[in-house]
């Protein structure tokens, strides 16, 4: 009871977050709201029992993501009345083609067939809690059954690491950069000059 | 239990060079800066090569990797040289345009070698997730890549365009692979063909599923109606990228399409048939039309490919050995002609501009006779005009569509590529019978002219090395229909 309780209370705040991302006027307050349904979404997850995803759901996203996003909103300085443009005009498009792909899915819901077996079949099904922790059971899944798929997520990351650096470093010239050996290198002699200066003649 | 000796990397071992190669060239690259370019191209170019070569020697292999998500046998291995050899065209072509339009960063053809790595392992994809993954690591150095000129306009345009409609397809693709799942709990391909084996009558949601998974995949080989992005893309993108687009990426989708269809998903043949069907029709269709009126070369060469899709899905809608035979002798026919055209457009160069409309050929057979007779051949080859290349392509696929019983798409195959042969011919047209206002200059950039000379000549000899390639084809795609 208290439990289904909990869930709705989670659930529903939830989706009342995410349309408030996508509703809010301010930018800046839409990514509050989806750090809000961050928070929901790993409550969801440790009434799941999947506490390890709960905390880096926290910690990743709400930690991480959500912050970069509100650094991007502020730096980019989006209008309030700009993002809002053609909202009129494609609401009603979008919505006909929202109702017509849930329709479609209620119908396949509603004729949804299993293949024999196929709840057996389900990859990797919750280890018992006392025998194996739920992280390290999730370690096993990614870094040994899993490597493959880990790897190529990586060399996916390198890349977009690559990608990003390629299309937005660019070398300017003229730009004044610390260089810490070139100071350690300067002497005495390159940098002052001494003169010796008669009254009221000035140097050359 | 999985251990980690278990898990069998053997038959990953040139993916794994090929990974490692990149992330030397990479750093490798990050020292000499820039100035490294050519050698960091040479190297790829060997990378690929080497590669083949240790592919080659697994070539008799048939095993599962990494528990049943990495296959490799020999329609694996066929499609992955072809596909190494075309990027490694691709980035030989690439070098001194990439200098001339002051691209030449070192990153691009470390960009090349991951997406190309990523094509690979689309071949070897024996998992749904292991097919996503490896499609966005083929995907986003494309995206990348065509965004690489950054200070056009175009350029960056065709960036966004394709990274914003790839995510979208990948969307698509996911949400079908996600009730797949659902219906079958299971990813794996061959796991699946088990689950399927054992219903009488398809469910709606499985259904539904294939063609999420079905659309997610037409967008990568640009089949109609997932082809909205094709014309802009090709058009922005620089022409030595656009080359590679329009040869590699699609080889490696087809191959992919090919394994989860007749893999897969064989056991329901009759569903996915209608839907390759249509798409197949109606990019013939799409592609001979709408490529009439284009002005731009890119643009038009866009449009040619999206019929040659429609050509290549024809075959696999026949679901038959003949078929996918014929599908991948026209992928491989089709990557050398691209490759042929796309040397020739990046030779278009008029006082050290490129240019890139169709008319700047006009009179080109008067001043440069050797280029306006390779790209006549390679654009009669296109045509399907015996007895070039082309023709075998088109021969065997219609005669396989024939045998599978599809006689429209046979029909409407043919109409289109005689409505296509229309824009083929009034490019030979221009070359050869208008005059030239302002003549082309001869640029020395000797891998292109090599790459369009050979293909050109490939294109006329092709009818005599036609059956050893034929016999090694039908072997592979026996082997892979067998198990």
């Amino acid at each position: 009871m208290v439990e289904a309780l909990i869930f709705y209370m989670f659930a529903f705040v939830l989706i009342a977050s995410a349309v408030m991302v996508v509703v809010s006027r301010n930018p800046v307050h839409s990514v509050l709201f989806l750090v809000m349904a961050f928070f929901n979404t790993a409550g969801l997850f440790v009434l799941l029992g999947a506490e390890f995803i709960a905390m880096m759901l926290v910690i990743v996203y709400v930690g991480a993501v959500a912050v970069l996003f509100l650094f991007v909103v502020m730096m980019l300085e989006i209008g309030k009345v700009s993002m809002k443009e053609g909202m009129v005009t494609y609401l009603p498009v979008g919505l006909f083609v929202g109702l017509v792909l849930l329709a479609e899915l209620v119908f396949v819901y509603l004729g949804w067939e299993m293949a024999e077996g196929a709840a057996d079949r389900r990859l990797f099904p919750t280890p018992d809690a006392s025998e194996v922790a739920n992280t390290h059971a999730l370690g096993q899944i990614i870094y040994t059954h899993n490597v493959y798929l880990f790897q190529i997520s990586g060399l996916i990351l390198l890349v977009a690491m690559i990608g990003a650096i390629v299309l937005s470093l660019r070398t300017r010239p003229g730009v004044r950069k610390q260089d810490i050996a070139d100071q350690l290198d300067r002497r005495r002699e390159d940098a002052v000059e001494l003169h010796k200066v008669e009254s009221g003649a000035g140097i050359k | 239990m999985v251990t980690f000796e278990s898990l069998n990397f053997s038959p990953a071992i040139p993916e794994i060079f090929l990974a490692v190669m990149g992330m030397i060239l990479l750093i490798f690259g990050v020292f000499r800066g820039d100035k490294g370019f050519r050698l960091v191209c040479w190297f790829t170019v060997f990378s690929f090569a080497l590669a083949a070569v240790l592919l080659l020697h697994l070539a008799d292999i048939s095993s599962l990797a990494f528990g049943g998500m990495f296959v490799t046998e020999s329609f694996a291995v066929v499609m992955k040289v072809i596909v190494l050899t075309g990027a490694s065209i691709a980035v030989l072509m690439s070098m001194q345009y990439a200098q001339r339009e002051k691209i030449a960063r070192f990153e691009y053809p470390v960009l090349m070698l991951f997406s190309t790595l990523g094509m690979m392992l689309m071949l070897s994809a024996n998992d749904l997730m292991a097919l996503y993954l490896a499609i966005e690591l083929q995907s986003l150095p494309l995206y990348v890549l065509a965004a690489l000129n950054r200070d056009n306009l175009k350029s960056s345009e065709a960036g966004v365009k394709y990274f914003t409609l790839g995510a979208l397809s990948s969307g698509l693709l996911l949400y079908g692979c996600s009730m797949v799942y659902g219906f079958s709990g299971t990813t794996n391909f061959n796991d699946i063909a088990i689950a399927l084996s054992a219903m009488e009558t398809p469910s709606a949601g499985l259904v539904t599923g294939l063609v999420f998974i079905l659309a997610g995949l037409a967008f990568k080989v640009s089949a109609v109606p997932f082809h909205m992005w094709t014309p802009d893309v090709y058009e922005g993108a620089p022409s030595s990228v656009t080359a590679f687009f329009a040869m590699v990426p699609k080889v490696a989708a087809m191959g992919l399409l090919v394994r989860v269809t007749m893999g897969a998903f064989g056991g329901i043949a009759e569903q996915w048939q209608q839907v390759l069907w249509l798409m197949a029709a109606a990019s013939a269709l799409l592609g001979a039309f709408a490529a009439l009126r284009q002005t731009n070369i890119k643009r038009l060469m866009a449009y040619s490919s999206i019929g040659h899709m429609g050509y290549a899905l024809i075959g696999l809608t026949a679901a038959s050995i003949d078929g996918v035979r014929g599908l991948m002798l026209y992928m491989t026919i089709y990557m050398f002609m691209s490759a042929g055209v796309f040397a020739v457009i990046l030779l278009m160069v008029r006082k050290g501009q490129q240019v890139e409309e169709i008319d700047d050929l006009a009179g080109l057979a008067k001043y440069n006779p050797v280029m306006a007779v390779c790209l006549a051949v390679l654009l009669f080859s296109m045509a399907g005009i015996p007895p070039l290349a082309g023709f075998f392509g088109k021969l065997f696929v219609f005669q396989a569509a024939i045998s599978g019983g599809f006689y429209w798409l046979a029909i409407i195959g043919v109409l289109s590529s005689v409505v296509a042969a229309y824009y083929y011919l009034r490019i030979i047209r221009i070359m050869y019978f208008d005059t030239a206002e302002n003549e082309l200059d001869r640029v020395e950039d000797t891998p292109s002219l090599f790459m369009m000379r050979g293909t050109a000549f490939l294109a006329v000899i092709f009818a005599l090395i036609i059956w050893p390639l034929f016999h090694v084809l039908h072997e592979a795609v026996e082997r892979l229909l067998a198990i």
